[in-house]
């Protein structure tokens, strides 16, 4: 029950607000809906709690621990930057950037783009999985290019045809491993539950399981934005509105990463060798040092956090890669912690480069004298994204180095090196934009710094203390990670 | 082995051959009219062998799916883009990145790469289709191929269908089709995506006055 409003919500959601999207309460519309699947999510959390994984409607849903907090995790985002964008969208709207219609586009949009995801995150089967992502990925494609401008065209187009390859890879993928599944399992859609495909992974073929697993690696790898997929996403950040690129850095790329880990599951059963956890460390480090080295280049203040995205992105296929229960535990931690805080950077960053006129970083300086909480949030963001202790960012990847050095020591230096770059690379920038001199304006409506600080709190939080039920999830998760 | 198939996997791996000949022709083509025609004509041996496959096999869901081809690809997806390409007003023939010639280089090693990935998964398939999921990878990196090399939007669209035809042609012969709900879930995506072009398209068009997307590359690391 509390698991069809959570799809259902979002889903009606984008159908009223296709009607109603261009209203002028149609921002709050959309807060509500957000709402109102926080609320369906909290409800299924606790039945989690209580009752433990749960099997719903012909094993077509399954919700056990390592989906159920992405869950918890997707409604409470969204419903974060609805309030962001209530604002900030009206803003927008006031400069003349975006019409009425496009309002309602954008509103209808966000609504079922956080369905696609929910609904990516929830399903048992392997095909649905990826019907979902790639939904999610038409979803967005018009949401990055709603400012119509030739950049963000340009911007949408690189991210439609991209994930468009990469996610048929993926597809060839789940058609590999329904191949191998139906020796087993018999033909029909019990062949791509994955409950079903879990309880015989022993017994898939090894052969077409590694190459299935190649497959769906770069495919979902795509859209996690590892490289050298990660081409669009850079761009798909800077150009589409700032909520929409909260949206795809704290959420989407987790999701995307689920359907890698779900996939590394069945793989690491099927082979009985590292073959995947090698690939998942490779690519996860190559993303780090790659993104780490770009960082310092960037003149975009979305772009710079993009990057950012890719290196932490890096960080946790990294972890995951390596596998054992430290390290899973502390992918799944970082992979909450770094949503919640690049989110909250990106409503900061949303609201200085509406102040300041421009995106770019030369452009916006001296936000504290400007708007203290907007300067602050910033900071507070950068530093915590930056893994200064006691955030939560410090603890997860305090706990991946200290198995890297235990687990893979020729990695650890490499990690600590790009850890280093990033951290001159960010602070060197983000620090005269907070405390140089201020060339800006005010804005017409007051800026919606709540969910920044609502965001940080619970990254301070995660760093210090992790609520048990929290912990006992992530632990059990991560022993069916392996 | 050879000489002793049964009938229907003969008339398959015909229309295998088909299909791999229509990926080549693409890549070749430069006329946008004809390249959507020939995209029609792929669905059309899709639609073909996925009911041969069918009737050889007695898997019924597989006419859901054959008709499901039929109606998709070769009627709605070649209709919505002949009227874009009227509505768009785009006469000009299609320009290609790399020359005919070489292309078709870089396809024949594709081919004979997909070949070489696909044979022991072959082996192992007891399908009556199984040599077909050579040509099937083979259509799909073909399909790529034509992605990269051309430089025009539609162009670029019908490649990605394409590859789409690919995929669908490996889940025919591999495993006899994906559960249904998979297959449908699929084509209502593909046809979403294509609604979502269209719509793109016109705003590429109203922004840069051409669908060149060699104006798309103005955002690049400096």
């Amino acid at each position: 029950m509390e698991f069809l409003l959570v799809l259902g919500f979002p889903l009606a959601g984008g159908l009223v607000l296709a009607a109603t999207g261009h209203w002028k309460r149609a921002a709050e519309i959309n807060s509500a809906f957000s709402l109102l699947t926080l609320l369906a999510a909290a409800l299924l959390t606790l039945r989690v709690i209580e009752h433990g994984p749960q099997l719903l409607f012909d094993e077509e849903i399954f919700i056990d621990p390592l989906n159920v907090f992405l869950v918890a995790l997707t409604a409470f985002v969204g419903f974060t930057t609805s309030l962001f964008s209530r604002p900030y969208m009206r803003i927008e709207h006031d400069h003349g950037r975006l019409s009425s219609r496009r309002l309602r586009l954008y509103h209808s949009m966000f609504q079922m783009f956080s369905f696609t995801m929910l609904l990516a995150l929830t399903t048992n089967n392997m095909g649905i999985l990826w019907v979902s992502m790639e939904a999610a990925t038409l979803t967005t494609v018009l949401l990055v290019s709603l400012y119509r401008t030739p950049a963000s065209l340009e911007a949408a187009w690189k991210y439609f045809i991209l994930c468009g390859v990469g996610i048929a890879q993926a597809l060839f993928g789940t058609i590999l491993l329904y191949f191998a599944a139906e020796k087993v399992l018999g033909g029909g859609s019990g062949a791509l539950l994955w409950t079903h495909l879990d309880a015989v992974k022993g017994q898939l073929e090894p052969t077409v399981l590694s190459l299935a697993f190649v497959f769906l690696l770069v495919g979902y790898g795509t859209k996690v934005g590892l490289v050298p997929l990660h081409n669009w996403l850079p761009d798909a950040h800077a150009e589409g509105p700032t909520p929409v690129s909260a949206v795809l850095s704290g959420l989407l790329l987790n999701v995307a990463l689920y359907a890698v880990v779900r996939c590394k599951v069945l793989a690491d059963g099927a082979l009985h060798s590292n073959l995947p956890g090698m690939l998942m460390m490779g690519f996860g480090l190559l993303s780090v040092v790659v993104a780490a080295f770009f960082l310092s280049r960037q003149k975009d203040v979305k772009r710079l956090f993009g990057y950012s995205s890719i290196e932490h992105m890096g960080i946790i296929t990294f972890a995951f890669g390596m596998g054992g229960p430290v390290a899973s535990f502390a992918g799944l931690l970082h992979m909450t912690v770094h949503s919640l805080t690049k989110s909250a950077i990106f409503f900061a960053v949303g609201h200085a480069a509406q102040k300041c006129g421009s995106q770019a970083i030369d452009d916006i300086r001296g936000l504290i004298k400007l708007s203290p909480t907007v300067g602050w949030g910033l900071m507070l963001g950068a530093l915590a994204i930056l893994g200064m202790p006691p955030s939560g960012v410090f603890a997860s990847e305090f706990l991946i180095l200290t198995t890297a050095m235990k687990e893979q020591p020729w990695a650890t230096p490499i990690l600590l090196i790009a850890l280093g770059v990033a951290f001159a690379a960010i602070f060197g920038k983000v620090q005269p934009m907070v405390f140089g001199e201020p060339t800006a304006k005010r804005l017409p409506h007051k800026p919606a710094m709540l969910p920044v600080f609502i965001h940080l709190g619970l990254v301070l939080m995660l760093g210090l203390w992790i609520p048990p039920y929290l912990a006992e999830w992530y632990r059990q998760a991560a022993k069916l990670i392996g | 082995m050879n000489g002793h198939l049964p009938l229907y996997a003969q008339v398959i791996n015909l229309l295998a051959a088909m299909l791999l000949l229509l990926s080549f022709a693409m890549l070749a083509q430069r006329r946008i009219l004809s390249l959507i025609n020939l995209f029609m004509a792929q669905g059309m041996v899709l639609f073909a062998s996925t009911v041969v496959v069918a009737a050889a096999t007695g898997q019924h869901h597989l006419y859901w799916s054959a008709l499901l081809t039929l109606v998709l690809k070769v009627m709605l997806l070649p209709w919505i883009l002949h009227r874009l390409i009227r509505r768009l007003n785009v006469k000009w023939d299609v320009e290609t990145l790399i020359n005919i010639p070489t292309t078709m280089m870089i396809g024949l090693v594709l081919v004979i790469f997909s070949f070489n990935l696909a044979l022991p998964i072959s082996a192992l398939a007891g399908t009556i289709t199984r040599s077909t999921l050579g040509v099937a990878l083979a259509a799909v990196m073909l399909a790529f191929l034509m992605m990269i090399t051309r430089s025009k939007a539609v162009p670029q669209v019908i490649g990605f269908l394409a590859m789409e035809n690919g995929l669908f042609f490996a889940a025919t012969s591999a495993t006899y089709g994906m559960p249904m709900v998979v297959e449908l879930g699929i084509a209502l995506d593909v046809l979403v995506g294509m609604v979502i072009l269209g719509v793109f398209f016109f705003q590429i068009r109203e922004q840069f006055d051409s669908l060149d997307i060699r104006h798309l590359e103005q955002l690049k690391e400096d």
